[in-house]
């Protein structure tokens, strides 16, 4: 179990003031003009060393992203963070953003020093409302004193940051539909290459990176990159925020160390499952987006990257949403069709298309209404979507169908059965 | 609420906020500038975008008014039509599913509206099922306007909206007693 002295979030739950007052007793703001004075490629070789992997869902190492980034100072970088947060189960930056903003500003600063930005975007989910009034009065406070704005901090490097509210719509989680709504179009992602890190925000060098990656950037610089990595194990190292809801005793957000098992994470944290261990039907470990997993492998599996990959799951983002033996199985993931088909941006048929299908496939399921050859086809389908579409939307539908009925594939059609013979 | 849009313009105040926005963006970019500027409209015309309304905000950034359309089309928080004094959204994703949504889903329908997006009899209530508000391990939640209303129940959802019927002041956030995603000990 993570110790109390090695949490990053300490007023994760907003026990003290998010203020600038009371963050810098937190340890926020501490001399972080020294940081800046250790130069540009120090914070990219500590954020190389702490193998901090993005917290937004994708996994992909942070310290290598940045590294991406052209050094040509007569180009106009951007940082943009990702504060849409959409994906169902998870609730992580909300905490952080209304409880510790000052983490994330001055993550900011330090990230957008180190990528050669001078400008920053926050992209907060429009129905984040007092979470982005909070926010800005953290920045407001920060500019006043002088912490951002010209010669940040005074550390010489002029840095400006704007919160920018988004008005509900998943897609615009995704780093390519973000950056065309801060643009103020509609929310369709990009083609893929050119990346963001050539052209992203107006054209110009971006670099988008999730609220929870950006806020631990401070804490990884002062105490070190090994110090992070000393957390977890190799290539999944770390603190993380866990989001735990569904079927638990006492749902919550929570840091643990990296690849803490599942079992623990719930039982220490979340009061266990209802009803006890034994009555756990399946876990979908990482978000929405993720394949469930049935209760065998949670008896066991470690909450990181590569072990969830390898029980062909994910982190994500981390949100475990937990489902007991009292769960429809068929409903509970009917209704992240029916999320995807009410979020697909329309832009690519598949996904356009497919998903809606999915849904009123898993409805007709659900209804009894199907036979086995029907299931064959709707996995059909969901390879169809896959991989075939701008942005990974059309994935995020596919993969929670293919892990219910990879599973649990049986027990559904055995239920269709019975109540054909009914 | 309906004779707002016919000549629709910034007031005073939402005016000094409009060129606020427009200063976050650079000069050439006011386009940036329509997510937060429809807001700011909405916000001053009873929560709701006219057609009158959307124009003069595509004319105040000089973009095409199908431009401004399609993102007020685009994005979920955008209405085009008046939804009442309280605007009642249930989530009803899965993680709120699992904790009773439904229970909270009726106790809309019983107090507001049988159906979903009509006003409710005194005219001050709607309710929509929408999915994921983001507070899943504060489920079930509701967003009434700007302010979220999690851990709910049947009964508490019913007081809330009682609440707000009688206008007596009600607190924001969880329902049951804890602080913020803190689990309860």
């Amino acid at each position: 179990m993570l110790k109390e002295k090695d949490k990053i979030f300490t007023n994760l739950f907003g026990d003290e003031t998010y203020s600038l007052k009371s963050a810098q007793k937190r340890g926020d703001w501490n001399n972080t003009k020294s940081l800046i004075k250790k130069g540009r490629d120090w914070i990219i070789d500590e954020m190389k060393k702490s193998e901090l992997r993005g917290r937004g869902g994708a996994g992909f190492p942070t310290g290598l992203k940045w590294s991406f980034m052209p050094k040509d100072p007569a180009l106009n970088n951007y940082l943009v963070v990702n504060a849409d947060e959409s994906e169902p189960g998870t609730c992580k930056d909300r905490d952080m953003i209304r409880n510790e903003p000052h983490k994330l500003i001055e993550g900011c600063l330090l990230a957008s020093f180190a990528m050669n930005a001078h400008t920053c975007y926050i992209y907060i989910r429009g129905e984040y409302f007092n979470e982005a009034v909070v926010l800005q009065n953290a920045i407001d406070e920060a500019y006043e004193a002088g912490l951002v704005g010209k010669n940040a901090a005074k550390s010489g490097w002029d840095f400006d940051i704007y919160l920018h509210r988004g008005a509900g719509a998943y897609i615009c989680g995704e780093e390519t539909a973000l950056l065309e709504s801060l643009e103020g179009k509609k929310g369709f992602p990009r083609l893929k290459p050119p990346f963001p890190a050539n052209k992203g925000l107006y054209g110009s060098p971006t670099t988008v990176n999730n609220v929870e990656t950006i806020a631990v950037v401070p804490t990884i610089l002062r105490r070190g990159g090994e110090w992070f990595s000393s957390f977890g194990r190799e290539k999944n190292t770390g603190t993380k925020v866990f989001c735990i809801s569904g079927h638990v005793n006492n749902p919550c957000n929570i840091e643990e160390e990296m690849g803490i098992p599942l079992r623990e994470l719930i039982e220490k944290h979340a009061g266990g499952v209802i009803g006890g261990w034994d009555n756990l039907k399946a876990i979908i470990p990482g978000g929405s987006s993720v394949p469930l997993i049935p209760k065998n492998i949670c008896d066991s599996v470690l909450m990181d990257f590569d072990s969830l990959t390898e029980v062909k799951s994910g982190l994500g983002t981390a949100a475990v949403i937990v489902m007991d033996k009292s769960t429809d199985l068929v409903t509970a993931i009917s209704k992240l069709s029916h999320f995807y088909k009410h979020e697909s941006c329309g832009q690519c048929t598949p996904c356009r298309e497919g998903t809606g299908w999915l849904w009123r496939m898993m409805e007709k399921i659900g209804e009894g209404n199907a036979t086995s050859s029907d299931i064959d086809k709707l996995l059909d389908v969901t390879k169809q979507i896959e991989g075939h579409t701008i942005c990974a939307l059309g994935d995020a539908a596919a993969w929670p169908i293919q892990g219910l009925f990879r599973h649990f594939r049986e027990e559904i059609e055995e239920s269709l059965t019975k109540i054909r013979a009914a | 609420m309906s004779n707002l849009n016919d000549n629709f313009s910034f007031s005073e105040t939402n005016e000094r906020e409009a060129k606020k926005i427009l200063s976050k963006y650079p000069s050439d970019r006011k386009q940036s500038a329509i997510m937060p500027l429809l807001d700011l409209a909405q916000r001053q015309n009873d929560n709701w975008l006219s057609r009158d309304v959307v124009e003069y905000v595509a004319n105040f950034i000089e973009i095409p008014f199908i431009k401004a359309w399609e993102v007020v089309t685009f994005y979920s928080m955008y209405y085009t039509k008046y939804n009442g004094k309280y605007l009642v959204q249930v989530c009803g994703t899965t993680p709120c599913w699992l904790r009773g949504s439904d229970q909270v889903a009726k106790a809309c329908k019983e107090m507001i509206s049988p159906d979903q997006n009509t006003l409710s009899k005194n005219g001050l209530f709607s309710w929509m099922q929408v999915e994921c508000l983001g507070a899943c391990v504060n489920a079930p939640l509701v967003q009434i306007n700007d302010d979220y209303y999690e851990d709910l129940t049947y009964d508490t959802t019913k007081n809330i909206l009682q609440s707000l019927m009688d206008g007596v002041e009600i607190k924001v956030g969880s329902q049951n007693g804890r602080t913020s995603s803190k689990a309860v000990s």
